[in-house]
């Protein structure tokens, strides 16, 4: 008989050897589908590594690719560690790149040295905001931050759609093809974000600022006071009470950061990659939604986002690039999913245990350490 | 009946012996005849140890005895839900074995559990088939439920929807149900917890029409006054054993406090050496006209006057759920006051919270120690740090220290012989003694001028209940004083300069070592006052 069983303690090396095996485990069953319909696996594999690792350019498509996905990513570890079900990284992201482009072409004029820091900050903030009003009615009423969130992403999406879309907006471009096709104005060339490098290697600026803030947001958990609030309210809200600890104003502190972090992503894909307000790309890359994804493979560990956002940038980049008649559509889709999937079960075995055998109750007590 | 007007004669003259099953009401077979049950659980707790109980037709039987004494395993072994370890059930003279709740149904035997087994969506008359085995004739049902109602006093509305109902309504369909399924054995347990002295009345004189029929009902209780009052006979159990079974009218309120509570009622105070001194001119804590809201009614403190000196020891006992969880809640500042001021050491508390209690040196040892006192997964260092994080030397600015934080911990791991493999352990894999040694290292550890454990020595083993009790003396020698609220009277007893005890929210009596007098607290734990005239 096979039976699961709570672990009373967590091994290091778990938490590195879960994720690893989640992603074998995926691209099995990758290797399967892709079989299934009719393509050569071992080919296609090749062909996805090689696009998304086999040149100095290859590798500066994956970084840029990955930019998004890493701050997406950061925002879904931040909540997602406290238990926080914070769905709205894609809402958040919009709302970041809406007001980092209003920030653009407001103040592009003035120089990179204003402009791109307005951008920054603007995009922070209303990603910020965009997750502050769920959470205020989590922590406060308690909504379900799952739902709500989820709806901010609808509402953040239709007000992109409506600038550019539905009215004559400052910004949506009115000249030129502008008058044919409603698109969104560019920013200046001052406020389009650098990126540093060379040799055809290109590391946008929204990745060095995701990187700092991965490692900034795993300083904060270890060295600061707030750091260990999280960790208690995380683990015990009722012990985090009695320590005089307040829950629902670390949990609003974690849902705003949370935001930031997405609206950082979307300033980053307005001064990085776009260049103006795109909602129907905005909507169909889904940046937030992937990076609950990344989140999940890297367990919440701000650091691990950094990696894992590359594997994943590689699988976009790579997909991009190879769509066509020989490349199978919605591949990678479907292993961003499978790769979800695997990482959610590799999270139950790292709380459980699979034994065989009969049961023997006395187990767990006999584990306890001086009993 | 008025409970023994000559209570406390009574109670030395009248013997504690078993009363054998001749006594009872009929000299036939008896309803229920348990023998020798003993139920062990996982760690060694043994719930009922040997227990005997006799319930004769048509009567209503008591089964008193505080919390953890072995009642309510003693009804989940009779309706199915345990298995004994040992002993035999019979039911009217014929060996039982139930290995299911349904079993015991069909066997005649049912109860009314304190949480209701009840569907609050479906309406009494859906509740009433549920089980009832598939004939889902709703009309039908309504009919039964009416005309049974009619004839026990237990009306109810069958169209109503369950939630709709009060709690007592609610008690009414649990009995009606079993009523309907023809029990000739009916368990109440703890009946009168959750109705209000007039639904309590109601339900005796159900109790009364029932056994009137033939039926035998126990009635599970820690309420003196309401066994005295409905009961026919009594059996007590203590410490998972059978002390006695007596004749409700042979008997009084005092003998039968005596019997639940105290089975050495002459306890022995040399047992601590080195007793602490208390210090009569030094207030540490003083608590006047506290009141705040609690889960029920019951137990919420009201208008609580409280004060400890240094390096006293002062016990509040009660049974459970009298207020004393949330006196001390509200003490601490986790629950709210309503009422009523707190001053630590001549310190006012603005009732900020546990921030605030931690400052004024209020140290609190919460009933849930790895729920609510530790954070469960946490390593050790963090849990010792759980409290002084916030303030230096542990902390500089928004930055913790964690050389400091590993060091007292270290320290207090030392000090506290707390045995872990490392301070990086999670604090949940430790055995319960050394997990409560976490929580008390780190609560006297910041040397408080005030502590209050909420029952801790709950759970467990014997060595570690020492541990905590000397810890909880070396506390108070060193000038904490220390306000222990247990629902052990032994414990109290042991270790208190002064015994106060808590019924329904209310401070309702106090007594100081020397005139500890256990009779008259369980008494007044029962919710008997002096002018019962029982004490």
């Amino acid at each position: 008989m096979i039976r699961l069983e709570p672990r009373l303690t967590r091994p290091k090396w778990l938490s590195v050897a879960v994720p690893v095996g989640s992603i074998i485990v995926a691209a099995i069953l990758g290797a399967l589908l892709i079989t299934l319909s009719g393509n050569d696996a071992g080919a296609t594999y090749g062909r996805i590594g090689d696009r998304a690792f086999g040149s100095v350019t290859a590798w500066s498509d994956t970084i840029l690719a990955a930019t998004p996905l890493l701050l997406t990513g950061l925002a879904a570890a931040a909540a997602f560690k406290m238990g926080l079900f914070n769905i709205g990284g894609q809402g958040q992201f919009v709302m970041g790149a809406v007001a980092a482009s209003g920030a653009g072409l407001l103040l592009g004029d003035l120089g990179g040295f204003v402009a791109i820091p307005a951008m920054i900050l603007a995009g922070m903030l209303a990603g910020a905001v965009w997750a502050a009003i769920p959470g205020f009615f989590k922590t406060r009423f308690g909504t379900n931050e799952v739902i709500t969130t989820l709806m901010f992403n609808y509402i953040a999406a239709n007000i992109a759609s409506f600038l550019i879309f539905g009215s004559e907006s400052f910004w949506r471009l009115l000249t030129g093809s502008g008058k044919v096709f409603p698109q969104g104005k560019p920013i200046a060339e001052d406020a389009v974000w650098p990126a540093f490098g060379g040799g055809g290697f290109n590391m946008p600026l929204g990745f060095i600022l995701g990187c700092v803030a991965a490692v900034a947001l795993w300083a904060l958990y270890r060295y600061t006071r707030f750091g260990f609030e999280i960790g208690v309210v995380s683990d015990s809200p009722e012990a985090a009470r009695y320590a005089g600890i307040n829950v629902p104003r670390t949990g609003l502190a974690i849902m705003t950061l949370s935001g930031a972090l997405a609206g950082l992503g979307g300033a980053s894909d307005v001064g990085d990659i776009r260049h103006l307000l795109d909602p129907k790309g905005l909507g169909q890359t889904g940046y937030g939604y992937t990076g609950i994804v990344v989140a999940a493979l890297a367990r919440w560990n701000p650091i691990a986002v950094i990696p894992v956002s590359i594997l994943l940038g590689a699988l976009a980049n790579a997909g991009r690039s190879l769509q066509g008649a020989t490349f199978p559509a919605g591949l990678v889709g479907t292993l961003q999913g499978l790769l979800l999937f695997c990482a959610v079960s590799g999270e139950f075995l790292t709380r459980y245990r699979i034994r065989r055998g009969a049961r023997r109750p006395a187990k767990a007590t006999a584990e306890v350490i001086g009993a | 009946m008025t409970p023994g007007g000559t209570g406390a004669d009574a109670a030395s003259a009248a013997s504690p012996g078993r009363h054998s099953t001749s006594d009872a009401v009929s000299g036939a077979h008896p309803a229920v005849s348990m023998r020798g049950i003993t139920k062990r659980f996982a760690g060694g707790v043994v719930a009922n140890d040997g227990v005997d109980l006799d319930v004769a037709p048509g009567e209503v039987h008591a089964l008193l005895g505080e919390n953890g004494a072995g009642k309510s395993t003693l009804s989940n072994v009779l309706t199915g839900l345990y298995r004994q370890d040992e002993g035999t059930v019979s039911l009217f003279g014929q060996p039982v074995s139930f290995t299911s709740p349904k079993d015991a149904i069909a066997a005649g035997v049912a109860m009314v559990h304190q949480h209701f087994r009840l569907v609050t969506k479906f309406t009494v008359a859906e509740n009433f088939l549920l089980g009832s085995g598939g004939n889902f004739d709703a009309k039908h049902a309504a009919e039964r439920i009416t005309a049974l109602g009619k004839e026990y006093g237990l009306e109810v509305d069958p169209n109503a929807n369950v939630w709709e109902l009060s709690v007592g309504e609610q008690q009414r369909v649990e009995i009606l149900k079993a009523l309907d399924r023809r029990a000739k054995v009916l368990i109440l347990d703890e009946p009168t917890a959750v109705l209000t002295p007039q639904e309590s009345d109601a339900l005796f004189a159900t109790m009364r029409r029932m056994v009137e029929d033939g039926r035998s009902v126990i009635f599970i209780s820690h309420k003196l006054q309401e066994v005295m009052k409905v009961s026919d006979r009594v059996t007590t159990l203590r410490d998972g054993k059978t002390v006695g079974t007596v004749v409700t009218k042979e008997t009084t309120s005092a003998e039968l406090a005596r019997l639940m509570v105290g089975r050495s009622v002459v306890f022995n105070e040399d047992d601590i050496e080195d007793r602490p001194e208390a210090d009569p001119d030094r207030l540490v804590l003083d608590v006047k006209n506290l009141s705040a809201d609690g889960v029920r009614p019951q137990s919420s403190p009201k208008n609580v006057d409280l004060q400890v000196h240094a390096g006293e020891i002062v016990a509040i006992c009660g049974v459970s759920g009298n207020g004393q969880r949330e006196l001390a809640a509200s003490i601490y500042g986790i629950r709210k006051r309503t009422s009523g001021t707190v001053a630590v050491d001549g310190v006012q508390s603005m009732a900020k919270g546990p921030r605030e209690s931690t400052k004024l040196g209020l140290a609190f040892i919460p009933e849930d120690r790895l729920k609510t006192g530790l954070s469960a997964s946490l390593p050790i260092h963090a849990n010792l740090a759980l409290k002084g994080y916030r303030f230096p030397p542990m902390s500089s600015g928004p930055f913790l220290k964690h050389k400091v934080m590993r060091a007292n911990a270290e320290d207090l791991v030392k000090r506290y012989g707390i045995k872990t493999p490392s301070i990086d352990t999670p604090t949940r894999v430790l055995s319960g003694g050394n997990v409560q040694k976490v929580l008390l290292a780190r609560e006297i550890g910041s040397k408080p001028h005030v502590l209050i454990a909420s029952t801790p020595t709950r759970g467990l083993d014997v060595g570690a209940i020492e541990t905590v009790r000397s810890l909880l003396m070396d506390a108070a020698r060193g000038g904490t004083g220390v306000l222990l609220i247990t629902e052990d009277l032994d414990e109290a007893m042991a270790l208190a300069h002064r015994l106060v005890v808590m019924f329904e929210g209310r401070i309702v009596g106090e007594f100081l070592r020397g005139d500890f007098d256990i009779e008259k607290i369980g008494l007044l734990m029962g919710g008997h006052t002096d002018k019962d005239g029982a004490a």
